[in-house]
């Protein structure tokens, strides 16, 4: 698989403080590819590097093998963006942004389709400012994805889409993606990273703290599974504690949480058996990306 | 020149009922109040024989100018940066100086229209005869209308938001209003008030324009000072204008 977006070493600062400290990923053709990443890590700094919207002041950002910065122009022919901000002329109808929009590109996507799925086939005479936040949301996504493009970049994708909308949008990326078409993501739905997403880079205060597959950033964070049950008579905290790969335990109206790996689980059953503690409504759950991300950007004790 | 830009811009131009009224209407409607008044329909010897309504042509041509260029054009293009719009449009093949062009050719075309409009009313109306030297006429208006917009660049590129656009137009309005001759012809002004005022971009086009409607052929020195004025407003807006 050829690399299609290419991001070496990554560096940016304001005021002297780094924002992005040295990324490095590469997105491979066809594969939606997504970034994770607290408030301020650096998300839309690196996308909009890889845009072209702002200079890198170190490392190396290749789109399609071309310079998105000196090489704009053609870069622009082959990469769509939704931008996590942005606004049209508030008197600027639907319908005339789209055909605006698909005029710029030599083979655009046929508009009625493309907005029929996005939902505003009823809303085409409606002037971009009198849209609800949902509904720009989604002519975004139309702007992003008219030119036909053969790389998209959505920065936050479907914050403030309502969930049947959500639904949908990722049904039309994969569709887009099942085209061929090369995604890089910004989200902060754990959901929507663990249905679209090929790969995860979640980025950390400028830096990536992992990078996997959905299902290997599960497997690789501490406490992979969790098990939780109410104990029939008390369990001593030293007994817990001697448990193996155990990462966290929890005590709560008697209930017991702990989070380890299958090993845990296993000593856990054993110990209850020795101890003839009867664990009632017992749930061994395996975590989800939210516990994941949760662990692998959590605040270092200072 | 992308066509497609042209036109989108030229429909919201269209949609903002302010821009359409001071732009193209104002300038015309301020000549026909005035004209209405008897004693602006007599020769005054002050005129060199001329009659008020006569002496308001050019300045109801200028005001269209100065409307376009100091109010509605910074206006327009600070809006578009304000709302990401040229940012948006940094991710197109399509380059954000195409919305900038197609907001010259716009707020250029329609003052354009508003002063030939003043024109026609001016004669149909009023009598006032149309340019004796259209050529230099056409000539210092094209160069008028390039120092205007060439202005309200400057005016959008130092304003972060509309807001600060709106006040450094209206700041910059009045006295280009004066220069025009909208109180005092320029002509009438004293000696020295003259010369500062004919340095002024619309004060230089306000005695090109008196020329050629007179029949004369513009004076080298007033088209140079639009010339001049012309390229060094453009070098500033070059370097000074921000995309975002
Ligand atoms: N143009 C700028 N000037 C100064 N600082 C900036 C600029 N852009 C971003 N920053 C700073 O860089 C940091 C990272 O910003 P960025 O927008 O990349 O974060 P993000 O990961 O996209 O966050 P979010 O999830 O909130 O969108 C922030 O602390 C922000 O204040
Ligand atoms: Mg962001």
């Amino acid at each position: 698989m050829p690399t299609v977006i290419e991001v070496t070493d990554l560096r940016k600062s304001y005021g002297g403080r780094a924002v992005v400290d040295g990324v490095s990923l590469a997105v491979e053709e066809g594969e939606i590819f997504g970034i994770l990443g607290p408030n301020g890590a650096g998300k839309t700094t690196t996308v909009e590097c890889v845009e072209g919207l702002r200079a890198p002041d170190g490392g190396r950002v290749r789109v399609t093998g071309l310079d998105p910065v000196a090489d704009h122009e053609k870069v622009s022919r082959v990469l769509g963006a939704q931008l996590q901000q942005s606004e049209l002329p508030p008197k600027l109808t639907v319908r005339e942004a789209l055909e605006l929009y698909a005029s710029f590109y030599p083979d655009p996507l046929d508009r009625a389709p493309l907005a029929e799925r996005l939902g505003l086939a009823g809303k085409l005479a409606t002037r971009f400012g009198k849209l609800s936040g949902g509904q720009r949301q989604r002519l975004f996504i139309a702007l992003a994805l008219i030119g036909n493009p053969r790389v998209v970049v959505l920065d936050e994708l479907t914050t403030g889409l309502d969930p049947r909308a959500r639904r949908d949008t990722w049904e039309l990326i994969e569709d887009v993606r099942d085209r061929g078409v090369t995604v890089l993501l910004v989200t902060h739905f754990m959901e929507e990273a663990q249905r679209l997403c090929d790969r995860i880079a979640v980025i950390d205060k400028g830096r990536v703290a992992a990078l996997d597959t959905p299902a290997g950033l599960i497997r690789r964070s501490a406490g992979a599974t969790v098990i939780s049950f109410t104990p029939s008579a008390p369990v001593a905290d030293h007994d817990l504690t001697a448990l193996p790969d155990l990462a966290s335990v929890e005590r709560k109206d008697g209930r017991i949480t702990l989070s380890g790996t299958d090993e845990t689980v296993n000593a856990v059953i054993t110990l209850l058996a020795r101890h003839r503690i009867t664990a009632h409504q017992l749930r061994v759950v395996d975590a989800t990306l939210d516990d994941a991300f949760l662990d692998l950007t959590k605040e270092e004790a200072a | 020149m992308n066509t497609a830009v042209l036109r989108t811009e030229f429909r919201l131009f269209c949609r903002e009922p302010g821009a359409v009224f001071w732009v193209f209407l104002f300038p015309t409607l301020l000549l026909v109040i005035l004209g209405s008044i008897p004693s602006f329909r007599e020769a005054d010897t002050s005129l060199g024989g001329l009659r008020p309504v006569d002496a308001y042509v050019p300045v109801a041509v200028l005001i269209a100018l100065i409307m376009a260029g100091v109010q509605t054009l910074p206006q327009a293009l600070t809006g578009h940066r304000e709302r990401g719009v040229l940012r948006r449009m940094r991710l197109t093949p399509v380059r954000p100086s195409a919305l900038l062009s197609a907001q010259m050719v716009v707020q250029g075309t329609v003052a354009l229209g508003s002063a030939l409009l003043a024109l026609l009313v001016g004669r149909l109306a009023f009598g006032v005869p149309l340019p004796r030297q259209p050529g230099g006429y056409l000539l210092a208006l094209l160069l008028a209308a390039a120092a205007a917009l060439a202005l309200g660049s400057v005016v959008s590129a130092l304003s972060r938001t509309t807001k600060i656009a709106g006040a450094i137009g209206s700041a910059v309005f009045f006295p280009m209003m004066f220069c025009a001759g909208v109180w005092i012809p320029v002509r009438e002004m004293p000696h020295a008030m003259a010369r500062v005022v004919q340095s002024t971009p619309f004060g230089a086009a306000a005695r090109a324009l008196d020329q050629a409607a007179a029949g004369h052929w513009p004076g080298w020195e007033q088209l140079g000072v639009l010339a001049a004025w012309t390229i060094l407003l453009t070098a500033g807006a070059a370097r000074w204008f921000r995309w975002e």
